[in-house]
C-alpha cells in the first residue's frame, strides 16, 4: 500500500462534539471533515449513537491531521457539546483530560460531573441566544463556526462544504447556515489549539470515503456484477453504497427476505456466470453458514463480507469487536477448506476486497472477507487508492459447440492445480448439475469412500497450492528485532502507531499485519518468527488469532497474546504499556 | 424465451433426459413428473444449455440430475432463492425451481412467499406427496391433521397449509395444481407455466407409495382439468377455497408486475466510463 508518509506519529487535532437528537451533532462532523479535506488536510471521523433508532443523542469524534491518519487520540483536544442531554453515555468514546477545551451551551444545563471532574477548561457560550438573531439558523452551525476558528480553518472551505451538503435544499438555507457560521467564528477569538495553520496543505485529489464504502468498490473493481443482502448493523452501508454503482456498471442488486435467501441468491446468480457477494455481521453470518458450505462443496465462487460487532448475540450493533474471527474460520460444518481475509485498514479495503472477490473466482470457492464496525462506518480523507492490477478470473472451458462433450464435461474433474474447468448455463453441451451432495467428477451423488476423499483433497488442495503473492500480510521488519508483534484488522493502525514509537525510542520490534488468515501462510509465519518472542494483539476475550497461531504451528509456543473485547477499538496509547511490559518479561 | 425462435430442429422428450436413473422407488408419482416436464421443454423446443433447474433437498430435488440441462442440487429449502439469484444475473435463462412439499412449504415457506411476491419471471413446482419421504415418513405441512405416523402417533392436529392461497395472497400471477397420474394435462398445465410471464406455481399430487400407500387412491378421486382459469383474484380465492384438493388446472393467471434485471434494461455507458464517474463521486 502506497504510504508517502513516513513519520513516527502523525500530528494530530482531536476535535469532537456531541448533542442531543434533532440538534444535528453528526452534520458538524461530516462538513468539517470535508471542509479540513478542502484545505488540503487529511482526517478520519466516527461516531456514536443513542439507542434510539431516530432522534436520539450523538456523538462525532474527528482526527485531523496533514498526513492520512486512521488512528484515534488519547484524548478529544476540542470538545462542543450542543447540550448534555445523556452525555455520560459518551464518557468512553469521548475522554477528556485537563489539557482538554470544552465549549459548551450553557443557557440550559450547567455540564455533568464527569466532566467537571475531567479538569479540562470549561467555556459556556449562549448558542441558543444567538440563534435567536438570525432567523432560521441553528445551533449546530454556529457550533459548526466555533470549531473552525478554534481550529483555523477558513470560511470558504466550510462554505464549500456546506454548499455539497445543504445546496439542494436551497441557496437561502446555505445563506442562512453561512450567517449562523460567521456568528461562531466571530464569538471567541482565542485559539489555544495549535490548529491546521501549523500544516503544510497538500493539493493532491483525495477521497472522502467510509471503509464499508471502500469495500464497494474495491468488488466494483473486481467485476462485481451481483449482490444481495438482507439488512443488518454495520454492514449495511456497504450494499446501500452499492446500489446505485452496481446498476451502473451492469450488474444487480436483490434484498433478500433473510439471510439464508441472501447466500443462496448469491450462489445462484455466481452459478449463472457473474461475480457476486453478500455483506452481513455475526448474526447474519450465522444464518448464512449452511449455504456456504454449499459453495465450498459445489465449488461455486462467492464472496461474503462480514463487518464484525460486539457479539454474541445481538450484542453491541453499533460498534465494533474482532470476536468472530472463530466463526469465519470454524463455522462450516464438514471439512470445508475456504479463504478467510481481512484488510488492515480503511483505505486498504478497497484492494484487499477487490482481491477477496478475484481470488473467490480464481479458487471457485468461498471467501469471507472479515472487516468490523469500526473499519467499516469510520469516514476518513485518504489518498486516492490505485486498482490492484490482477489477472485472476474465473477457468471455464473453451467452448465447442460442435463438440458432442456432454456425457465427457466433467465439472469436478480432477486437475494437477485442485481447479476445474468450470461451464457457465447458455455453453452447449457442457450442462452439469451442481452438486452439494459428496459427488463423482461428472457431478453426480456419491456416498463411496473413494469419491469423498478425493474431492476433499481437491478442495482443499486448490486452496494450498495457490500462489497467494505478497498480499498475505503487511510487515515492517525491524533489524535486529528479537520481538515480533503479530495483529489483524482495525487493530492493525493502532499498533503500528506504538510499535514505530517503542520503536523510535530505541526498541527493536517486528510487525506483521495478517491479511490472508486460511489458508494461513504458516510456513512463511513460522521462518519468520521462529527466533523470536511474539505477542499477537487483538481486540477479542479469548485471543482467537493467538490460538489459531499457536495450533497451526505458526508461532512459537511461548507466544502470548494482548487481547481484549471490544467495543472500544485500541487507541495507541492503550498499547506502549502493555508492550512494554511483555518486552521486560520477555528479554 | 427461446420459442420466439424459429425452431430449426423439434426436440424430442428424451433429448432432455440424462443417463441417470432417478433414485425414486418404483411407482412413485415423481417418475410421471419428470416425464411430463420433459414433454413440456420439447413441446416449447427449449434449448437445453438455456435452462437452469434449481432445486432443495428430497426426493423430488433430486431432479436435476436426471435432465441435460443445466442443473442445481444446493441445500433443503432454498430453491427458490438459488433461482432468485439465478434468474436476476441471467434473465436469458428459463429458470425452473423443483421439490417437495417440506422443502417448499416447511424449511423454505418464508422464501415461497416472498418469491411469489416478486413475481420474478420463474416456474416453481411443487411435487406434493403430504409427507418427508428421504427422511422416511414424517407428516409435512400438507399431511392431513389426523395422519398417524411414528413422530405423530396421533396425527399432528394442525390444519394443512394451503400453499395455493398463499401463493395469490403473497403475488403469484399463474397458480395451477396438477396430477402426476395425469401426463397430459400436466404437460399442458407446465407448458402454460414455462410460458407465462411472472412467477408460476405448479403444485402438483404426486403419491408416495411407499410412506402413503394410501394415496394410489388420489386416481379415483381427481377431478382432472376441471377449473375455469380465471386473473380475477378474488375468484381465484374462491376456487382455490372451494376445492377440496382433488380439482386440478390453472386456477390463476394474471399479468402482473414482475421483478427484473434492472441493468439489462438500461446500461448507457461502457464499464470504465461507469467506473470513472463512480470513483470521481469520491473526490473532496
Amino acid at each position: 500500500m502506497p504510504n508517502h508518509h513516513q513519520q513516527t506519529v502523525p500530528p494530530r487535532l482531536a476535535v469532537s462534539i456531541s448533542g442531543s437528537g434533532g440538534t444535528g451533532a453528526v452534520t458538524v462532523g461530516l462538513i468539517l471533515l470535508d471542509a479540513v479535506a478542502k484545505a488540503g488536510f487529511y482526517g478520519n471521523m466516527t461516531r456514536a449513537f443513542g439507542p434510539q433508532i431516530r432522534g436520539g443523542e450523538s456523538a462525532v469524534m474527528l482526527h485531523f491531521s496533514d498526513q492520512p491518519i486512521e488512528t484515534l487520540a488519547e484524548f478529544s483536544q476540542l470538545h462542543l457539546a450542543l447540550d448534555w442531554v445523556k452525555f455520560d453515555r459518551f464518557e468512553d468514546e469521548i475522554p477528556l483530560t485537563a489539557d482538554s477545551l470544552v465549549i459548551y451551551e450553557n443557557s440550559r444545563e450547567k455540564p455533568p460531573g464527569l466532566v467537571e471532574n475531567s479538569g479540562a477548561t470549561l467555556l459556556g457560550v449562549d448558542l441558543q441566544a444567538i440563534v435567536k438573531t438570525i432567523k432560521g439558523s441553528r445551533i449546530n452551525m454556529v457550533a459548526l463556526g466555533i470549531v473552525a476558528q478554534q481550529i483555523g480553518l477558513a470560511r470558504h472551505f466550510i462554505e464549500a462544504a456546506l454548499q455539497k451538503t445543504l445546496g439542494r435544499k436551497g441557496s437561502e438555507v446555505v445563506e442562512t447556515s453561512m450567517a449562523a457560521v460567521d456568528a461562531g467564528m466571530a464569538l471567541l477569538t482565542d485559539t489555544p489549539l495549535s490548529g491546521l495553520a501549523n500544516w503544510q496543505p497538500t493539493h493532491q485529489p483525495r477521497w472522502n470515503m467510509s471503509g464499508n464504502e471502500a469495500c464497494g468498490l474495491g468488488t466494483l473493481r473486481g467485476g462485481l456484477k451481483f449482490a444481495a443482502a438482507y439488512p443488518i448493523t454495520p454492514a449495511t452501508d456497504i450494499v446501500e453504497y452499492l446500489a446505485r454503482p452496481l446498476v451502473q456498471m451492469g450488474g444487480n442488486l436483490l434484498i433478500a427476505e433473510d439471510e439464508l435467501a441472501a447466500m443462496n441468491m448469491v450462489i445462484g446468480a455466481s452459478f449463472g456466470g457473474a461475480p457476486s457477494m453478500t455483506a452481513t455481521s455475526g448474526p447474519g453470518l450465522s444464518l448464512m453458514i449452511e449455504a456456504m458450505g454449499l459453495a465450498v462443496a459445489a465449488e461455486i465462487p462467492a464472496l461474503v463480507i462480514t463487518v464484525m460487532r460486539g457479539g454474541p448475540s445481538t450484542g453491541i450493533p453499533t460498534k465494533s469487536e474482532q470476536s468472530d474471527l472463530n466463526q469465519a474460520l470454524y463455522a462450516l460444518h464438514g471439512d470445508a477448506p475456504h479463504l478467510v481475509i481481512a484488510p488492515l485498514n480503511i483505505q486498504e479495503s478497497v484492494n484487499i476486497s477487490q482481491w477477496a472477490l478475484a481470488l473467490s473466482e480464481a479458487l471457485q470457492t468461498l471467501v469471507i472477507l472479515v472487516t468490523d464496525q469500526h473499519l467499516g462506518q469510520t469516514r476518513m480523507i485518504m489518498d486516492p487508492v490505485d486498482k490492484l492490477p490482477l489477472t485472476l478470473s474465473r477457468l471455464q472451458p473453451k467452448a465447442d459447440p460442435t463438440a458432442d462433450t456432454a456425457v465427457h464435461y466433467q465439472r469436478y474433474q480432477i486437475t494437477d492445480s485442485g481447479i476445474s474447468p468450470m461451464s457457465l448455463p447458455g455453453m452447449g453441451s457442457y450442462q452439469y448439475a451442481a452438486e452439494g451432495l459428496t459427488h463423482t467428477e461428472s457431478g453426480l451423488p456419491s456416498s463411496r469412500v473413494q469419491d469423498h476423499a478425493q474431492h476433499l483433497h481437491k478442495r482443499s488442495h486448490k486452496i494450498l497450492q495457490f500462489d497467494y503473492g505478497e498480499l498475505w500480510a503487511q510487515r515492517l521488519p525491524m533489524a535486529n528485532a528479537q520481538h515480533t508483534v503479530i495483529t489483524w484488522g482495525s487493530s492493525f493502525e493502532a499498533v503500528k502507531e506504538a510499535v514505530k514509537l517503542l520503536n523510535h525510542r530505541g526498541a527493536a520490534i517486528s510487525l506483521i499485519g495478517l491479511r490472508l488468515i486460511m489458508p494461513l501462510q504458516a510456513e512463511a509465519l513460522a521462518a519468520l518468527t521462529q527466533h523470536q518472542k511474539v505477542l499477537v494483539i487483538e481486540q477479542n476475550d479469548s485471543a482467537q488469532l493467538s490460538h489459531y497461531l499457536l495450533a497451526e504451528k505458526a508461532i512459537p509456543l511461548d507466544s502470548e497474546a494482548y487481547a481484549k473485547p471490544g467495543p472500544l477499538l485500541f487507541k495507541p496509547s492503550d498499547l506502549i504499556r502493555p508492550i512494554q511490559t511483555w518486552m521486560e518479561d520477555r528479554t | 424465451m427461446s420459442v420466439e425462435k424459429i425452431p430449426v430442429k423439434k426436440a424430442r422428450p428424451n433429448d432432455y433426459t440424462s443417463e441417470h436413473h432417478p433414485v425414486w422407488c418404483p411407482g412413485c408419482g415423481h417418475f410421471f413428473i419428470l416425464r411430463a416436464l420433459t414433454k413440456a421443454l420439447a413441446w416449447l423446443n427449449l434449448d437445453k444449455e438455456n435452462i437452469g433447474l434449481v432445486s432443495g433437498i428430497g426426493c423430488s430435488s433430486r431432479l436435476p440430475a436426471y435432465l441435460d440441462v443445466y442443473g442445481f442440487h444446493g441445500v433443503h429449502g432454498r430453491a427458490l432463492a438459488l433461482a432468485s439469484g439465478l434468474k436476476l444475473a441471467r434473465p436469458d435463462l428459463t429458470v425452473i425451481a423443483a421439490g417437495g412439499d417440506g422443502d417448499g412449504y416447511s424449511i423454505g415457506g418464508n422464501h415461497f412467499i416472498h418469491a411469489c411476491r416478486r413475481n420474478m419471471d420463474i416456474t416453481y413446482i411443487v411435487m406434493d406427496n403430504e409427507v418427508y419421504g428421504m427422511t422416511k415418513g414424517q407428516p409435512s405441512p400438507t399431511s392431513d391433521p389426523d395422519w398417524h405416523s411414528k413422530l405423530a402417533p396421533k396425527g399432528t392436529g394442525l390444519a394443512r397449509f394451503n400453499p395455493m392461497g398463499i401463493a395469490l395472497a403473497s403475488g403469484a400471477s399463474f397458480i395451477a395444481r396438477g396430477f402426476s397420474g395425469d401426463p397430459n394435462g400436466l404437460t399442458k398445465i407446465l407448458t402454460e407455466a414455462i410460458e407465462h410471464k411472472g412467477f408460476s406455481l405448479v403444485e402438483i399430487k404426486s403419491p408416495c407409495v411407499t410412506f402413503r400407500p394410501e394415496q394410489k387412491d388420489w386416481h379415483h378421486a381427481m377431478r382432472l382439468m376441471n377449473v375455469t382459469l380465471t386473473a380475477n383474484p378474488m375468484e381465484a380465492a374462491q376456487a382455490i377455497y372451494g376445492s377440496d384438493g382433488f380439482d386440478t388446472g390453472i386456477f390463476f393467471q394474471a399479468d402482473m408486475p414482475v421483478y427484473e434485471a434492472e441493468a439489462a434494461n438500461e446500461k448507457p455507458h461502457s464499464d470504465s466510463a461507469s467506473m470513472e464517474s463512480i470513483e470521481k463521486a469520491l473526490l473532496v
